[in-house]
């Protein structure tokens, strides 16, 4: 009798050159949560995306309750009892909850006797789990936190006994990220199993029963994870000791550079997204902003930075008052001192059909040294492109290349030394690591602290809370759109994190927990 | 992550691709030949005999292609800023109205060469206007310009209908136009310049708007490409989000954008109704605005490839003209499928063939195979 | 009782000027609401009207015609879903092609067959549709007010045109009542969710397509087969944009569809009417501004002055399987 709910062997794929899973082995027992974990580009989604079909293995074997299964598209996956709660919802926006549930399973050319059904069934898997939705509720009206309970429920509905989760809790508050595994736990007592993909150890240690490690393309390790703990997994994850503590001095802050009041900004749909929000940043010193993804900091950032603009609320910069409510815009910021590397480099940062001398001077091309007159001054820009190519160790040194044929590393220190040679007074810095490799990650952050030492205001947000404390002098946590605290870099993890999961201190209510 | 097209040489992306879809576009007209009843090869050959076997022919050839340069360059500087401009056929007909004001005015008073620049100025505003309120509406109230720019071009027809019958009509006259311009209103023909190298144009009304086309997509090129504008409009035609970061101030690029546009469109009008007509007729923009959506395609966009577009649909015009003497099967709406097909496999369907030409060369260039740059991460 | 008989003979004709339309608006919405915009209805129209009177001239028959007119119009339709589909490539660039496409082919081709300049043969009757009674309309004829209603404005129809006001509630009932137009309307706004659901997203949006395609040979089959009787050069007259308006305008939605259509045909049947009349008040509207009104009202939505037009969120967009 196997014991095993999926079993892969061998599992071989390659996107072009990149080797995304080498040779993939994985057991994972019948009724248990099994935790992936892995750094970014890990080859984690990779393996999911064969198992649930959508891609195919080059080689290797699928195993299902023990039988060799050919999973040829997501049908197939289904049909072998797979489910997966995809890490952006797989939602029809303006359906019924109902309507995205029966999707694909609507048992009969009509739908009247289907959603009745399914109303019913429904009725019963909220009951049996814990899982309560409104069927009639639109989806675009409803939380986050529904919307992935009705992405669980919709592989209930169709009789999943394997769950996939990939990042489930990366768009959640921690409120909403504790109700989920509450209901993981629940459906692993009814004798579901479940693969949890993730990349923080956190959410390995509390939930899981097994873990594999992966790591490039590999995997490196399975543990079950009470045998483990979080500093062996970490090191299984990036292979070496990675000391992110980066070297800086004391930080000297000067004069107040920037200062935020009372900001509030709403997004494209009227949610508010920036709630009151006031901080400075001084000269000499590097502020960071940690929370989870989508507590407000995207909206905070753009508004700084004059692309969005702000419902109420003003920003001094250099104490000048700027309205933000309207007259502001990117240039503007600019021509005053501020840079901007953006958190999405390949939709903001940088035009990537461009060559890279065109990308070095995007939002500085008005700039008189990049011009003549209405024609742009294309023999400095090009010189001006190789410097930086230079100082920044941008490889290849081509400035006539297409942006997209640059590495990843090599796009953002395009966009980093654009940002930083305008010799800025303030910089406004967004996920500055994101999908980057470990040697342009330490060169990044080593350019942040020479600004800092060189008596700039340094804005860093990140979601990578280690990258904040490492690089920060202050540290604020925003929540729910608010500053909810500050705290010195050293304050340990811990803290941190109940105040990115909006307690306070002393404080153990929980704050607007339903926010989406 | 996995690179969607294997890179291939430069001169193959800009060379043999688009050569290989005109190709195929060609042979299946030829394929309708055929259907029709009639030779393929011989209406190839009466094409190139009707195009470029005597002066007056290679006259027509260009006099057709001027108008195309315009139109072409029209959509294509749309679809730099990312706008898909169908509204050149509209623009081009308003833009006959700044032509007819201007001749009509200064016609009898002044010689051609001073009525010439402001029919020119009035060609451009009177098609930038036109293609104004569809830019306005799409950058300001995201009106969805492809199918404004339709709908205009059906009221720029109804609107021209009425002006030439019940407006611009001379009293006592039947046929809905102007009158006809004098000396003043009348663009010299190129055929001195033709004579010099010993071609005899004839009667071909291939005229002083032919430079100017050329002076035009020369203007293009350097708007596009070495101005500050020309790097405003790639960015937010490549990634609005990147243009928003950049400051750059969407609407207004949109709107330069499209009146640019409109204006180069307009300037279709002088070729044949100051070149040719010497008076505004109906319907004398006879779809070449359409035409220019398959100049540009063809032609990738780049003034350097839309002049021998437009000339290769110059060589249609006239060559099919010739063709349908011989074929009375073969009318002129041969051009209008021939059009079609360009558009599209040279459009909707121009990577159709790219994964056997990047297997060929992958093939051929096996051996240094592992020189790729990795894009994704 | 001028007025009366005025206005049944404006909505007589408001009727039959709104069919076609209907029939191509609705054949753009199951595209479109699949997600693959196109302004191709106009050409698979033309190249509909073009295939049935050929068709039927040759074979003596209206169904055959009919029957002809549909498939070449799906084959037309089929070469835009490769193209946007299969390919990926621009819709609105393959739409163009088609329309250009159609528009010199049937022109060569008719003229290649039949040697009447691009005309067909005259259609007999037994290859046309012709104008069916409803029962007893002759004798309630006389019946005042109700029955020149029933007599002279519902009856005295072509089939295809009850068939054409039929098929609104019908596509109503599909889109929302159907797994095919659940499916449909989902792919729309995210294709991702049907794939992820198990479902090809290519099948059924061929499928739209293809439903697009049928639906324009109706039109055209309407256009050359039951109010005239043969096809001739561009006969569609620009009426598959006119189609597009209404599709528009009507926000994507079948009865508003069929009220748009209604609406444009009836302002079509006005400027027919009012041509070189004098109105009170208003004096003589020029016949240009009528044929203009539709694109212009239909800027004006697009504008958003009147409401907002937004279209299905996946539309125009090729679907690219990636995470």
């Amino acid at each position: 009798m196997n014991n095993f709910a999926i079993e892969l062997q061998k599992i071989n794929k390659s996107f072009g050159p990149v080797h995304a899973n080498k040779d993939i082995d994985l057991k994972v027992s019948k009724g248990t949560i099994h935790g992936i974990i892995g750094e970014n580009g890990a080859g984690k989604s990779t393996l999911m995306s064969i198992l649930y079909g959508f891609y195919h293995a080059d080689s290797g074997n699928i195993l299902i309750d023990g039988n060799k299964t050919t999973i040829k598209d997501s049908n197939a996956a289904i049909a072998a009892g797979i489910g997966m709660v995809h890490q952006h919802f797989m939602l029809v926006e303006n359906f019924s909850i109902l309507e995205n549930i029966i999707l694909g399973a609507e048992g009969g050319q009509l739908l009247n006797s289907g959603i009745a059904n399914a109303r019913s069934e429904l009725k019963r898997l909220s009951d049996e789990y814990g899982l309560d939705v409104d069927p009639d509720a639109i989806i675009e009206d409803v939380p986050i936190g529904v919307q992935q309970r009705v992405e669980i429920l919709k592989t209930l509905y169709r009789g999943a006994d394997i769950l996939i989760l990939d990042e489930p809790t990366g768009v959640l508050t921690p409120a909403e990220a504790d109700q989920l595994f509450e209901i993981l736990e629940l459906l692993k007592q009814q004798g579901k199993t479940i693969i949890l993909i993730t990349h923080k150890l956190r959410e390995i240690m509390a939930i899981t029963d097994d873990v594999s490690v992966m790591r490039r393309g590999e995997m490196v390790a399975t543990r079950t994870t009470k045998d483990t703990n979080v500093e062996e997994l970490a090191e299984l994850m990036v292979g070496r000791r990675v000391l992110l503590q980066v070297e800086k001095g004391p930080a000297d802050p000067k004069d107040v550079v920037l200062k935020v009041e009372n900001l509030n900004v709403r997004d494209g749909r009227g949610v508010p997204m920036v709630k009151d929000v006031s901080f400075e940043v001084r000269a000499g010193e590097i502020v960071g902003i940690a929370g989870v993804a989508g507590n407000g900091q995207s909206e905070l950032m753009e508004c700084i930075t004059g692309i969005e603009h702000a419902e109420s609320g003003r920003i001094v910069l250099n104490g000048e008052p700027i309205g933000v409510t309207g007259g502001s815009n990117p240039s503007e910021m600019r021509d005053r001192g501020m840079a901007h590397v953006p958190e999405d480099r390949h939709h903001m940062g940088l035009v990537l059909p461009f060559e890279e001398a065109e990308n070095s001077i995007l939002g500085i091309h008005q700039r008189p040294e990049y011009n003549k007159g209405i024609f742009l001054d294309i023999e400095n820009i090009r010189k001006d492109a190789n410097e930086k190519i230079e100082k920044y160790d941008i490889r290849p040194p081509n400035n006539r290349l297409k942006t997209a044929n640059f590495s990843g590393g090599n796009q953002q220190k395009i966009v980093i030394a654009r940002e930083i040679e305008t010799d800025p007074e303030v910089l406004i810095v967004g996920q500055p690591t994101r999908g980057v490799d470990v040697g342009a990650i330490e060169f990044i952050h080593r350019r942040i602290i020479e600004m800092r030492d060189a008596g700039k205001a340094i804005l860093l947000i990140s979601v990578e809370l280690d990258e904040i404390r490492s690089l920060a002098d202050r540290v604020l946590v925003m929540f729910d759109g608010k500053i909810v605290g500050e705290r010195p870099p050293e304050t340990e993890e811990g803290a941190f994190g109940l105040l990115m999961a909006g307690i306070e201190d002393g404080d153990t209510t929980v704050q607007n927990g339903e926010a989406g | 992550m996995a690179a969607p097209y294997a890179k291939l040489p430069k001169w193959v992306d800009y060379g043999l691709m688009p050569v290989i879809n005109i190709l195929v576009a060609f042979l299946i007209s030829g394929l309708v030949v055929w259907l029709a009843d009639e030779s393929p090869l011989k209406a190839a050959g009466l094409l190139i005999k009707g195009a470029f076997g005597y002066g007056e022919g290679i006259g027509y050839t260009l006099f057709y292609a001027t108008s195309f340069i315009f139109t072409g360059l029209s959509v294509a500087i749309a679809i730099h800023c990312g706008l898909f401009n169908i509204g050149s056929e509209g623009q081009a007909y308003i833009g006959g109205i700044g032509v007819a004001l201007a001749c009509l005015a200064f016609d009898s008073t002044l010689p051609w060469f001073l009525v010439f620049p402001i029919a020119i100025v009035g060609a451009a505003i009177f098609g930038a206007l036109w293609a104004f309120i569809p830019a306005y509406l799409q950058a300001k109230r995201g009106s969805h310009i492809v199918i404004t720019t339709i709908m205009f071009n059906f009221i720029a027809a109804s609107l021209m209908i009425y002006l030439l019958v019940d407006v611009f009509k001379p009293d006592g006259t039947m046929a809905p136009q102007t009158r006809g311009f004098a000396e003043g209103g009348q663009l010299p023909r190129l055929d001195w310049l033709f004579g010099i190298f010993g071609i005899r144009t004839g009667a071909a009304p291939l005229n002083i708007s032919f430079i100017l086309a050329l002076v035009a997509a020369f203007v293009v090129w350097l708007i596009v490409w070495r101005t500050r504008l020309g790097y405003e409009i790639r960015t937010r035609g490549f990634s609005p989000t990147a243009a928003k970061y950049a400051g750059i101030n969407e609407a207004r690029v949109i709107i330069i954008t499209m009146m640019i546009s409109g204006g180069l469109a307009g300037m279709m009008a002088l070729n044949p109704i100051m070149g040719d007509q010497h008076q505004m007729q109906l319907d004398f923009v006879a779809g070449a605005g359409f035409v220019g959506i398959a100049v540009a395609l063809m032609g990738r966009n780049h003034p350097a490839g839309i002049i021998p577009a437009a000339i290769l649909f110059g060589v249609l015009y006239q060559g099919g003209a010739e063709i349908s003497f011989e074929m009375p099967n073969i009318s002129r709406d041969m051009i209008v499928i021939i059009q079609g097909l360009v558009i599209l496999f040279a459009g909707a369907l121009e990577n159709m063939f790219r994964p056997f030409i990047v297997m060929i060369f992958a093939n051929l260039q096996k051996s240094s195979s592992s020189n790729a740059i990795e894009a994704g991460e | 009782m001028e007025f009366f008989e005025t206005t049944i003979l404006v909505l007589q004709s408001t009727i039959r000027l709104s069919v076609p339309l209907i029939f191509a608006a609705l054949a753009g919405l199951y595209s479109e609401r699949s997600g693959v915009f196109d302004i191709g209805l106009e050409g698979k129209m033309l190249a509909g009207a073009f295939a049935g009177a050929a068709i039927a001239s040759l074979y003596e028959s209206a169904m055959f015609g009919l029957l002809g007119a549909v498939i070449v119009s799906m084959a037309f339709a089929l070469i835009h879903a490769f193209a946007s589909i299969t390919q990926r490539g621009n819709q609105i660039v393959s739409g163009v092609a088609i329309n250009f496409i159609a528009a010199g082919a049937t022109v060569i081709l008719g003229q290649a067959w039949f040697r009447q300049g691009g005309r067909t043969p005259p259609l007999s009757s037994d290859a046309k549709f012709n104008a069916i009674e409803l029962p007893f309309a002759a004798e309630v004829a006389d019946v005042p007010i109700l029955g020149p209603i029933y007599s002279d404005l519902l009856s005295g129809h072509f089939a295809l045109t009850y068939f054409a006001f039929a098929l609104v509630p019908f596509t109503w009932w599909v889109l929302f009542r159907t797994r095919f137009g659940l499916r449909l309307r989902a792919v729309g706004e995210n294709p991702a969710a049907v794939d992820t659901a198990g479902i090809s997203v290519i099948w059924l949006r061929y499928r739209a397509v293809l439903c697009c395609g049928a639906l324009c040979g109706f039109a055209g089959a309407y256009l050359s087969m039951a109010i005239s009787a043969g096809f001739g050069k561009n006969m569609t007259a620009g009426s598959g944009f006119i189609a597009l308006a209404a599709l528009i305008f009507a926000k994507w939605k079948p009865v508003n569809v069929m009220l748009a259509c209604l609406l444009f045909g009836f302002l079509n049947a006005m400027e027919i009417r009012l041509q070189g009349k004098e109105l009170p008040l208003i004096g003589e509207i020029p016949i240009q501004f009528m044929q203009a009104l539709p694109y212009i009202l239909t800027v004006i939505l697009l504008a958003g002055f009147i409401g907002k037009a937004i279209p299905p969120k996946a539309g125009g967009v090729p679907y690219v399987k990636e995470r």
